[in-house]
C-alpha cells in the first residue's frame, strides 16, 4: 500500500472513521452509530481492489477490536470476510446502480452483525435488543454519503 | 503508460489467491478469539495496539476538554467566590466528621480486638479522569485517563463522592476500561445498612436502577434502604455506599420479590472517579497494639 501515492489519504479516512465509531454521543445516536470502518473499507475495496484487501481488513478490524474494547479477532474476522466479498464481486458491482449498490452493502453490514453477533453469544449468551440490528439500516442510508464524501478524497489532488 | 506498467506489474506480482488469503485471515481470527476468550496471553497485543487506538480516544475526547477549559475560563469572580466558598465550608465539615470518625475506626478496632477479629482499613486511591468517548452501545463501559503506568489493574473498585461506580475491566498502558455497577453482566454484593441482611445487586442496563433479584419474599427490606457493599468476593472493600432501595410492593405470593435500587454515584454526571487499591493484607490487632499507640503521634504530626 506504501508505494501508492494515495496510501496516506486511504489510512487517514479509515482513521477519521475510527474517530467517528466512538465518538462521544446520546445513548440513542450511539445505538444507531453505523460501522463507518466497513464502509470506508467497503469503498476504498470497490475503488482500488488491487491496493487494499483482506490483509488490511483484518489488520484494521484487529484494531476496531481494540478500539471497542471487543474480543480480540471479531471485528477482524468480520471485516476480511466482507472485503473477499467485494474483492470477489467489484467487477460487477462496479456497474450497478446505486440503489443496487445499496442492497449488496446492506447484505455486507448484516453479515458484519451477524458474525458479532454470534461470536458475542458464543462469549456470553444473553438477550439483545432489537435495535442491535439497527446500524445495519443506517449504515445503508448513510452509504451514499460514504461514496460520495470518499470520491471526492480520492480525486482531489490535495493529499498528493 | 504509467497505468499500464503499473498494471502488468501486478499481473506478475500477484502473491497467494484471494482465497488463500481469506483462509488465512479467517484461521488467524478465530484462533485470536479462542486464545482471548481464555486466557490474558494476548493483552500484550492489545496494550501494544492500544497505543494508537487510546490516542484516537484522546483526540476524540479532546474537544469536551476544549469546553470544560472554556466552561472554567468563562465563568465569572463572583461565581468562582461563592463555590469556593461552599467548597470551604463543605471540607470544614467533612473535616471534623473525619475527626470523629478517627477515634470511631481506632474504638472499631479495639472492640474488634476483643471480639479476635480483623479488621481492614488503610484505602489509596488514585484520581482518574473519564474521557468522553462511545465505546459499544448497551454496555455500561467507560474510559479513564489512567492505565497501567499508574498502576491501575483489573477488578480495582471505582468510586466518587457518592458511592460505588464499578470496576475496573480491562487496564491498558494509557487508559482503562471501567465496568458500571449497571452493566447487565455485572453484580456488586452488598448489604442493608439498616440490619446488615446480606444479598447481591445485579445491573439493569439502566443507568439510574440496580436489580435485586435473590431476595426472598419475607426479607426484611424497606423501601430507602441503605445498601452499601459487603466486602464479599474480594473486589469491593466494604462499607461504601452503593445504592437506595426504591418503593416496591410487597405482598405478593411469589417466592422471591422484584426490588430494585437507586446507585448513590452519579453514574451518567461524574467526571472524576477514584480507583482504589484495597489493602489485601487486614491489620494484625493482637500484635501490633505498640504500632497502633504510635500511629497517633504520626497523625497528629500532620
Amino acid at each position: 500500500m506504501n508505494s501508492y501515492p494515495g496510501a496516506g489519504r486511504i489510512i487517514f479516512t479509515i482513521i477519521l472513521a475510527m474517530c467517528l465509531r466512538i465518538v462521544p454521543s446520546p445513548d440513542a445516536v450511539a445505538a444507531i452509530n453505523p460501522d463507518w470502518v466497513l464502509l470506508a473499507l467497503i469503498y476504498w475495496t470497490l475503488a482500488i481492489p488491487e491496493r487494499v484487501g483482506i490483509f488490511h481488513a483484518w489488520i484494521f478490524g484487529l484494531l476496531v477490536d481494540v478500539l471497542t474494547g471487543r474480543l480480540l479477532g471479531q471485528y477482524a474476522l468480520a471485516y476480511s470476510l466482507v472485503i473477499y466479498l467485494c474483492l470477489t464481486l467489484h467487477k460487477r458491482l462496479r456497474q450497478f446502480p446505486l440503489p443496487q449498490q445499496g442492497m449488496f452493502i446492506f447484505f455486507c453490514l448484516l453479515l458484519s452483525q451477524l458474525l458479532l453477533f454470534l461470536i458475542k453469544n458464543l462469549q456470553q449468551p444473553g438477550e439483545f435488543p432489537a435495535s442491535f440490528w439497527l446500524p445495519v439500516f443506517t449504515g445503508t442510508l448513510c452509504w451514499p454519503l460514504v461514496f460520495t464524501v470518499l470520491r471526492v478524497v480520492r480525486r482531489s489532488r490535495i493529499f498528493k | 503508460m504509467l497505468a499500464e506498467g503499473n498494471a502488468i506489474k501486478l499481473l506478475f506480482a500477484t502473491g497467494p489467491s484471494i482465497n488463500t488469503r481469506l483462509l488465512v485471515a479467517v484461521i488467524a481470527s478465530v484462533a485470536l478469539l479462542a486464545t482471548d476468550h481464555r486466557s490474558p496471553k494476548l493483552d500484550v497485543v492489545r496494550a501494544t495496539l492500544s497505543v494508537f487506538t487510546d490516542s484516537l480516544k484522546y483526540l476524540v475526547d479532546l474537544p469536551s476538554v476544549f469546553i470544560n477549559h472554556a466552561s472554567d475560563a468563562a465563568s465569572s469572580y463572583s461565581t468562582l467566590k461563592k463555590e469556593n466558598e461552599t467548597l470551604r465550608e463543605e471540607q470544614l465539615i467533612n473535616k471534623t466528621r473525619l475527626l470523629k470518625f478517627d477515634s470511631l475506626e481506632k474504638e472499631n478496632i479495639r472492640l474488634r480486638a476483643l471480639l479476635e477479629n480483623s479488621f481492614k482499613l488503610g484505602e489509596q486511591v488514585l484520581i482518574a479522569e473519564l474521557v468522553s468517548i462511545n465505546m459499544a452501545p448497551y454496555e455500561h463501559i467507560v474510559v479513564v485517563n489512567k492505565g497501567t503506568r499508574f498502576g491501575v489493574h483489573p477488578q480495582q473498585p471505582v468510586l466518587d463522592a457518592n458511592g460505588v461506580v464499578g470496576q475496573v475491566f480491562r487496564a491498558l498502558p494509557f487508559t482503562a476500561e471501567i465496568m458500571l455497577i449497571t452493566d447487565p453482566s455485572h453484580a456488586i454484593p452488598v448489604q442493608v445498612n439498616r440490619n446488615g441482611l446480606l444479598t447481591i445487586a445485579v445491573g439493569s442496563g439502566q443507568l439510574n436502577r440496580l436489580n435485586l433479584p435473590y431476595l426472598p419474599a419475607n426479607a426484611d427490606i424497606k423501601p430507602g434502604d441503605l445498601l452499601i457493599t459487603s466486602g464479599l468476593g474480594g473486589t469491593f472493600p466494604a462499607g461504601y455506599p452503593v445504592a437506595v432501595v426504591d418503593d416496591f410492593n410487597p405482598a405478593d405470593s411469589k417466592s422471591f420479590i422484584n426490588v430494585s435500587a437507586t446507585p448513590k454515584a452519579m453514574l451518567d454526571r461524574n467526571r472524576e472517579l477514584l480507583i482504589v487499591w484495597g489493602n489485601k493484607a487486614p491489620v494484625q490487632l493482637l500484635k501490633n497494639q505498640t504500632t497502633d499507640s504510635k500511629e497517633p503521634e504520626g497523625e497528629a504530626h500532620e
